[in-house]
């Protein structure tokens, strides 16, 4: 149901115009008003704290559609956000939110002061749900300004924020924002993967060389089934993340992010592959979704940052406790 | 919408972690002797007495009915028996192929006296079964099979030649797949099967081959007017080709295609247990990344099975991605860790890192190549 929402708003109100607009960093407030007026926001929050109470399986969905749909505006993020600031007990955003964990940021005499990396559309957000050691803050709009202009592969801002606020708005912090982030961004990424097969396999089908379609070859039979493979994965590891964020597992958040990024890039490059010279531009869709797939894989954590932490689990879990450890993931 | 679902596994239920305990307790008693070596033989292990206390604790014929001496349990019971035994490197040899397809191939397309005699068997662990499809001219055209059973009376007689045939020289029974009419240009047509006893077939001779790394592991079976009785026809005559492609998806099914070099990941832990470096740890939550996801991927199968679906295209994509896994792990070990592997040491690291190296081609081609599953994978999308 609300699926079909998303689907039908982003069909209709999401051009390329409004995703050239996005490129340029230009903030497209009319769609952002539907959003919110769609209820999409409060997606992932359960009826008590206002929400859907959606079924896991249908906050799979959404979040796997708004990749799919290459919607180039904070929506995921401000899902996510509002989730985390609901289960701290904080008030939720009244716009496009965002979310960070910034270790280093300097408390002083009830002041919050030092910088947050690259926040996705930084400058046009309500608030951010920052996290400061085992403290996630509320920081509205007020609470900031641009430190440093940035831009992600998928040319979407990406500005790194100078915070500077005095902190009225705080609580515990129930779980990472880097883990609720990460697994946000398997979803898209599993749905930028499924929207990245469909269009190779169209563009296989119709596409004719040496007097018949692309896709009678078997070495690119070949390539297609290796995509849906990696297909495979990213849908499986996204909602193995988001079960394990469920249950507080940190573990199972990494296994899944990190497949998810695996698959993100493995997937990019066999679909560019196959569409030749026109995937290599902006006047086929597929660059919509692979500059996004190259976007998600790295943020939330870096790759590195996630297999250190699930290969020192390992290393510890050793020969014999490995499998048990594998077997609760 | 053109993805292949892959439907979300129920979380484990108090039944299936109790079995999991249960069944790591039964290992731990059963073969917590055996050493690293000899727990990377995996499936190639053979022991009569392990798979007769498999059969005798109730691990086999699990989802079978009762009257058959199965356990009528979940698919996801016998999914837990299946990646523990792997996991632990158990012999599973003299059980596996028939728990695994043969007998589920019985039960679907046998007659009754077939069932009543043969699957209490099994479930038993006392029956070994071997696979009989592959032929020297025959390989992934499975169709070309040239071995021809001709009715004589009460009995087919059988002329041909089967080859790679696992266990031939150890099991009891093979399900033969041949040609009952007509010539090999008939292809799907004129095909069936037929359970033949390895130990008592007038005009059956079993020779080795010796695989790259020394073992008897695999045969051929050459039939000379061989014997075997009409009684002993599986399904209809005819109808070999549906029979045969449904064995192959029971065998392609299971978990065992991302587990064969497991005890290589264990014995890599042990050699950088104490390494802080960040290409040690990033390797390793890499794979652990991958073998999560595919256990996952591998547990929506057995929900499929579980309910009755046709899982063939998620299987060949599970099995696919696995072997890719199971296959490349000897490169990162080499990245991680130098030694020289030793097929005959007793030294941990250096003997398994030569039983896996020596035996990982093989994982790409058994039971359907690489490029024949990456074709199956492409007709499931609508390519051809
Ligand atoms: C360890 C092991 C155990 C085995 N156990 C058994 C057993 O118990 N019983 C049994 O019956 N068989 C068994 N086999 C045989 C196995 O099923 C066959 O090896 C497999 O089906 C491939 O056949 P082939 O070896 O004749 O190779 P071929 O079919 O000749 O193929 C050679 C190569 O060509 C490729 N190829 C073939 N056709 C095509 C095509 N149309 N398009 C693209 N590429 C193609 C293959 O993928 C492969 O890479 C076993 C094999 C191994 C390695």
């Amino acid at each position: 149901m609300l699926a079909e929402m998303i689907q039908r708003l982003f069909e209709r109100s999401l051009d390329d115009k409004a995703q050239a607009q996005a490129r340029d960093g230009i903030w497209n407030q009319a769609l952002w008003t539907e959003i919110e007026e769609m209820g999409l926001p409060l997606a992932l929050l359960s009826e008590e704290q206002g929400g859907f109470g959606l079924s896991a399986a249908e906050q799979g969905e959404a979040l796997r559609l708004l990749g799919r749909l290459a919607v180039p505006l904070p929506v995921a993020e401000t899902m996510a956000a509002n989730r985390l600031l609901a289960n701290a007990g904080l008030p939720l955003a009244e716009g496009p939110a965002g979310l960070a964990r910034a270790d280093d940021l300097v408390i002083d005499g009830g002041r919050i002061k030092g910088r947050v990396d690259r926040v996705a559309w930084g400058e046009n957000l309500d608030c951010l749900a920052l996290a400061v050691g085992a403290t996630l803050y509320r920081v509205p709009r007020s609470g900031w300004s641009l430190a440093e202009s940035g831009t992600a592969l998928n040319f979407q801002p990406r500005p790194s924020l100078a915070i500077d606020w005095a902190a009225d708005a705080s609580a515990a912090l129930p779980y990472s924002p880097l883990a609720e982030g990460a697994t946000m961004r398997a979803f898209q990424i599993a749905g930028a993967l499924e929207a990245t097969l469909d269009l190779t396999l169209e563009h296989t089908a119709t596409r004719i060389q040496f007097g018949k379609p692309l896709q009678k070859n078997q070495v690119v039979q070949h390539e297609l089934a290796k995509l849906a493979g990696e297909l495979a994965c990213a849908t499986a590891a996204a909602d193995l993340a988001a079960e394990a964020l469920d249950r507080g597992d940190l573990m199972g958040v990494a296994a899944g992010s990190l497949r998810a990024r695996e698959a993100a890039g493995n997937g990019a490059a066999i679909a560019t592959q196959m569409h030749g010279a026109i995937g290599f531009t902006r006047e086929h869709p597929l660059h919509l979704f692979t500059t996004s797939l190259w976007t998600w894989r790295d943020e939330f954590g870096g790759q590195v940052m996630w297999a250190k932490m699930l290969g020192k689990a390992a290393l510890e879990a050793g020969e014999d406790g490995y499998w048990p450890m594998v077997t609760t993931l | 919408m053109t993805a292949i679902p892959f439907p979300a596994p129920p979380a484990d239920s108090d039944e299936v972690l109790a079995l999991r305990r249960e069944f790591r307790a039964f290992l731990d008693t059963h073969l917590g002797h055996r050493s690293p070596r000899q727990r990377s033989d995996n499936w190639y292990g053979f022991s009569r007495e392990f798979s007769r206390a498999m059969g005798q604790a109730g691990y086999l014929g699990m989802t079978w009915p009762k009257q058959y001496g199965g356990h009528e349990r979940s698919a996801f019971e016998r999914y837990v028996i299946v990646e523990e035994s792997l996991a632990y490197g158990a012999p599973v040899g003299a059980h596996w192929i028939a728990d695994r397809q043969s007998g589920p191939s019985i039960l679907k397309f046998g007659t009754d006296e077939q069932k009543e005699t043969i699957l209490p068997d099994i479930a038993a662990g006392q029956l070994a079964f071997g696979i009989g499809m592959s032929e020297p001219d025959s390989g992934s055209d499975l169709a070309a099979t040239r071995t021809k059973a001709v009715r004589d009376g009460d009995v087919y007689r059988v002329t041909g030649t089967k080859v790679w045939t696992s266990f031939a020289h150890e099991a009891d029974y093979v399900i033969l797949f041949c040609r009952t009419s007509g010539t090999p240009a008939d292809r799907h047509q004129g095909t069936s099967q037929l359970l033949v006893n390895l130990k008592d077939t007038p005009g059956l001779t079993i020779l080795p081959i010796i695989d790259l790394a020394g073992q008897h592991h695999f045969n051929e079976m050459h039939f000379e007017d061989a014997v075997v009785p009409a009684k002993n026809l599986l399904g209809a005559e005819g109808d070999g080709w549906n029979q045969v492609m449904s064995e192959l998806a029971f065998e392609r099914s299971g978990p065992e295609r991302f587990l064969s070099s497991i005890e290589l990941m264990y014995q890599m832990l042990a050699m950088l247990k104490g390494r802080e470096d960040e290409a040690a740890l990033a390797t390793i939550g890499r794979l652990t990344a991958q073998l999560a996801v595919l256990r996952r991927l591998s547990r929506s199968v057995a929900a499929m099975l579980q309910e009755k679906q046709n899982a063939g295209l998620q299987a060949a994509i599970v099995k696919d991605v696995g072997a890719v896994w199971e296959q490349t792990l000897p490169d990162f070990a080499r990245q991680l860790i130098d030694a020289e592997p030793d097929p005959r040491t007793q030294a941990a690291y250096a003997g398994v890192l030569a039983n896996i190296v020596h035996n990982a081609p093989s994982w790409s081609l058994r039971g359907g190549t690489r490029e024949i599953l990456r074709g199956i994978i492409a007709r499931g999308l609508g390519t051809r």
